[in-house]
């Protein structure tokens, strides 16, 4: 059998290598050449388009976006852990079907979840007509096109991701520990934080990594939700490509990001080991 | 307590996608103010010919990735599984597409099919889109297989089939549903995927797909027919998942 695996995965493999590593690699040596005086590509080797990421102006637009997408990971990871929590907790004949109707949102198109929020926060939008329904008669609040509604449209496009990470763990968890650590004495807090939490970490870490990472490259939301007053490092790239035509620029940016997922799904590698190692230990003591 | 996060939750999930259909119904001209049913900006799609013409790019787009990616996943998925050893480079090569931002896949493909000149329309949408498609069904597909026994297509060998033969009277039957839920799920992403279609469609209006074409749209504000569009689409994509996910679940009770 085994011979004739290589011949089977050929065509597969080949695809991604031209399609993919290739295109990826042009992109990593794209980033340390000069850009072009009149756009184009200038084939000498540069570090100046990664001492550009540092330089002030891109660095402020890093942080910004880091803390937007920071806070929508942050909203994400606790409303996505309790919804998880509630479905694990469900008659488990149930669990599969509301697994479906939680991730289902997640599968259609993205472009439309998004403008559904535009739907919802523009000036004449279902918020404004709540208001007015319960006598408010001031001027429509503003609530489209700001920093809350490219958080809110983050968090609901990237919920039913961590919904689905955090369920896997948790539905693997066993109730006899938890139920130990209350013969032991524990709170219900305690045995939250002590047993629950530690034991179903990497879920929430892996959860919270996609977010994080999608969120920062993101340039459809912040264009659409924040009227392009916010800007992400996907719009920095998107810009770079599209309208400054800075290509090494850009793909120095995207290699920044690339870097930022690589370092932060080795941390979360590094630190659900880690849980999982004390967690053996702990479900041996028990 | 546990109801009322599920009520809460799956009111956030789905409340802002109900509101959009119900206004796709909506008889008024004004897209966010209620004033009685009616279908008629489904009609008014039927006579908009930028968005029909966007909707048969991405049917094209979408068959033939899918069709090359549900060919090329199944073969790739057959030929790990087959393997006796892992090889975590080769993992990471298969898993690679499905975690990559797409922005960065984008860029990547735009440089490349530039720098080697070539034109870009329809035909460099399918060759991005397979990339990724690649990865999912390969994933589904692999997940069929791991409950596989192996030995019975040793044992069809051994009783003399070729290895044709085996393939169609053992392997794919077993195996079929997955390939199709794994094509159903490729032909979605396909149909949805807007930021690499963006990046490698080229210029002019000729390659637009329905993404792109609603892209556009969203950015000159809220439209009763962006609603309907809307409506459409996500109910093209709800009905495949459900399929998919059926086959799936036939897989795993299996």
């Amino acid at each position: 059998m085994t011979p004739r695996s290589p011949l089977l995965m050929a065509p597969a493999l080949a695809w991604l290598t031209g399609l993919m590593v290739v295109p990826c690699a042009l992109v990593l040596a794209l980033a340390f050449f000069r850009r072009g005086i009149y756009g184009g590509v200038e084939y000498t080797f540069t570090l100046e388009n990664f001492a550009q990421v540092f330089d002030p102006l891109y660095a402020g637009i890093f942080l910004n976006s880091a803390r937007i997408a920071g806070t929508a990971t942050l909203i994400a990871v606790v409303i996505g852990y309790a919804a998880a929590y509630a479905i694990a907790a469900a008659p488990r004949h149930r669990q599969p079907i509301y697994l479906f109707f939680a991730v289902l949102p997640f599968w259609s198109n993205y472009l439309i979840r998004t403008y559904a929020w535009i739907v919802l926060l523009n000036r004449e939008g279902l918020i404004t007509q709540l208001l007015r329904s319960i006598g408010y008669t001031g001027e429509p609040p503003s609530l489209l096109y700001t920093e809350g509604a490219v958080i809110a449209g983050l968090v609901y496009n990237y919920l039913p991701f961590v919904i689905l990470a955090c369920y896997a763990p948790l539905s693997r968890l066993n109730p006899e520990l938890a139920e130990a650590s209350r013969d032991l004495g524990g709170s219900a807090f305690t045995t939250f934080r002590r047993i629950v939490l530690p034991l179903t970490l990497p879920g929430i870490a892996a959860g919270a990594v996609f977010v994080f990472v999608l969120s920062i490259g993101n340039f459809v939301t912040p264009a659409l939700l924040g009227g392009g007053r916010f800007q992400m490092i996907g719009n920095l790239v998107y810009d770079q490509f599209l309208t400054a035509n800075d290509w090494p620029f850009g793909a120095a940016l995207s290699m920044v990001l690339i870097a930022i997922m690589m370092l932060l799904l080795t941390l979360q590698a590094f630190a659900s080991e880690r849980a999982s190692g004390r967690a053996t230990a702990r479900e041996e003591a028990a | 307590m546990n109801r009322a996060i599920l009520i809460a939750v799956f009111a956030f999930l789905y409340i802002p996608i109900a509101v959009l259909i119900a206004l796709s119904f909506n008889a008024g001209g004004l897209p966010t103010v209620w004033s009685g049913f009616s279908f008629k900006w489904y009609a008014s799609l039927a006579g908009n010919n930028d968005i029909l013409s966007a909707a048969l790019n991405t049917l094209i787009v979408a068959s033939v990735s899918t069709a090359i990616a549900t060919l090329l996943g199944t073969l790739l998925a057959l030929g790990v599984e087959m393997r006796k050893k892992r090889g975590s480079a080769l993992e990471a090569l298969i898993f690679a597409p499905m975690i990559i931002p797409d922005i960065v896949l984008a860029i990547a493909l735009l440089s490349f099919f530039s720098m080697l000149d070539v034109t870009m329309g329809l035909h460099t949408i399918v060759l991005a889109h397979v990339v990724f498609n690649i990865a999912f069904v390969c994933s589904v597909v692999r997940a069929r297989l791991k409950s596989f026994d192996w030995s019975i297509t040793e044992a069809s060998a051994d009783l003399g089939a070729s290895a044709v033969t085996t393939f169609r009277r053992i392997t794919l039957p077993v195996i079929l549903p997955a390939v199709i839920a794994g094509a159903l799920l490729a032909f979605t992403l396909s149909v949805d995927e807007f930021i690499i279609a963006y990046f490698t469609a080229g210029a002019g209006r000729a390659s637009t797909t329905l993404p792109m074409q609603i892209y556009s749209m969203i950015r000159f504000g809220i439209t009763p027919e962006i609603n309907a569009l809307a409506t459409i689409v996500m109910a093209v994509s709800v009905v495949a998942l459900t399929i998919s996910q059926r086959l799936n679940r036939g897989v795993v009770g299996q």
